[in-house]
């Protein structure tokens, strides 16, 4: 039987090449469910499954409860901002009382890396991470290479360069597990600020000319600023970070080859991408959020796979 | 034990062949009809009558498609079988047309009940056909029965039935498997 390597999606750090190529083959089946007249398949209708969102969240979020609803979970819906958190309760008594209500499956988003680590531990249910802090974000690096395989055939051997704020990104780190596990090539660019000091490490290459990144590379994956998870000043300004790593449609015809654009949204539209090139045919934006709720799917129906009766 | 033949390549080329004709019998030029095989092994069996009905009317205008039963199962969860999807390739409209689903072994009859289901995801038909190739009769879970039967087997629960076909096994024959050793 094929099934996942883990019981719980903490990180596509634990994850296998063949855990990632099954979700993908199983996300292929859940792709063209939703592009059906009727875009629902009962396989998850006796799972109930709460979204636990800890810190705000709009696409993932939406992305996340659709995939649920299209496999015919039953969901429901918590954000920290009108609950018991604000009171005091400890994150493993808040998910032990709605586990009481018999849920099966936690989807969440808290803003402490590790803290679906420290879950799943504690809890009996399936996890999975929908991002903790600027650790990991694993089913967008999931859906950032899902679509790189649909644009291109294949990621192995492709060249992607992650632009932008990754000090501060979860999807970056994410995406570079993932990309590196499928064989692809993954470089950096920003400024030095927003590079981690140790990033070389993992086997990425590191560069702080934008230009030279995008000539190198075969997608570009631009990532947002993130102003608010920025306690301190990083660059002068915003202005001067665009002039440096703002991708413009200038940029991108002086470039020898054709490059593909992704962005993790939301977009800061005229920050690290113009609008011209967030809605120019190279861009596939809007791809990925389709695959995303493909992608969530897949996940979600392997690991309920899991459960036992 | 060895499997035991119940049905050899001349035989099978002919209840093929038979089939065709019925099918032709009921739905002359298929201008109304489309053919769908359900995932994996009913494919083979839409591909073959496929060929036969284009020998038989050359220039016929056929509607073929594949459905993927996967995430429509009852026993997710229930047993150890795979769970990994096929494709699913059905590139014409089925609303308001006869839907002749077809495959190659009729048991318990849950294959072809989340067929249906599968199906209804793509519209209403006007009329739904079953096709398959061998019928275990008596070993039914569910109310449904074929419209078209290549041949009828009369078997045991711990038996198993398993079509073999020229493109994947070399050779188009049935074998019934006992489970005695």
């Amino acid at each position: 039987m094929e099934t996942l390597s883990v019981d719980h999606l903490l990180g596509i750090k634990d994850l296998t090449k063949e855990d990632i190529n099954l979700i993908f083959s199983t996300a292929d089946g859940f792709k063209d469910v939703i592009n059906r007249p009727i875009k629902k398949v009962p396989s998850l209708r006796d799972i109930t499954i709460a979204n636990l969102f800890f810190e705000n969240s709009t696409r993932t979020k939406l992305s996340f409860e659709l995939a649920e609803k299209r496999l015919s979970a039953d969901v429901i819906n918590f954000s920290s901002a009108s609950s018991s958190v604000k009171k005091g309760e400890t994150l493993v008594d808040t998910v032990n009382n709605i586990l009481s209500m018999k849920v099966d499956m936690v989807v969440m988003r808290h803003p402490n890396p590790g803290a679906h680590a420290f879950l799943s531990r504690n809890i009996d249910a399936k996890i999975i991470n929908a991002g903790d802090g600027a650790h990991e974000h694993p089913t967008q690096a999931l859906l950032d290479a899902y679509s790189i395989r649909e644009k291109l055939g294949k990621v192995e051997g492709k060249k992607v360069v992650i632009v932008g704020d990754v000090l501060h990104s979860r999807v970056a780190l994410s995406n570079i597990y993932a990309l590196q596990k499928l064989g692809a090539e993954v470089m950096v660019c920003g400024p030095a600020t927003l590079i981690p000091k140790y990033l070389h490490t993992l086997g990425v290459r590191v560069e702080h000319n934008l230009k030279k990144a995008l000539e190198w590379c075969d997608v570009a994956n631009m990532l947002r600023i993130q102003l608010e998870r920025q306690d301190s000043k990083f660059f002068p300004s915003i202005r001067e970070y665009t002039m440096q790593y703002g991708l413009t449609l200038d940029l991108l015809n002086s470039l020898n080859e054709e490059i593909i654009v992704m962005h993790p949204g939301p977009i800061n539209r005229g920050v690290e991408i113009t609008s011209e090139v967030a809605d120019s045919s190279q861009s596939i934006i809007l791809n990925q959020v389709e695959n995303g709720v493909a992608i969530r799917m897949a996940v979600l129906y392997l690991l309920a796979g899991k459960i036992g009766r | 034990m060895q499997p035991r033949e119940i049905i050899n390549t001349t035989e099978f080329n002919l209840i093929v062949r038979r089939l065709a004709f019925q099918l032709i019998e009921n739905h002359t030029n298929f201008e109304e009809t489309v053919l769908i095989g359900l995932q994996t092994k009913g494919v083979f069996l839409a591909d073959r009558l496929r060929k036969e009905l284009e020998t038989i009317q050359p220039g016929l205008n056929l509607n073929v498609g594949y459905l993927d039963i996967t995430f429509f199962r009852d026993d997710f969860r229930r047993t150890d079988k795979p769970i990994l999807a096929n494709e699913t390739k059905i590139d014409f409209i089925i609303e308001g047309k006869k839907v002749l689903l077809i495959d190659d072994v009729l048991f318990t009859g849950r294959t072809i009940r989340a067929g249906l289901d599968a199906m209804l995801a793509y519209g209403r038909p006007s009329l739904v056909e079953l096709l398959v190739l061998v019928d275990r009769r008596y070993k039914r879970h569910l109310p449904i029965q074929p419209t078209y039967v290549g041949k009828i087997v009369d078997s045991i629960i711990s038996e198993q039935v398993s079509v073999e076909w020229e493109e994947v096994e070399g050779e188009d024959k049935v074998l019934m498997h006992s489970s005695e050793k």
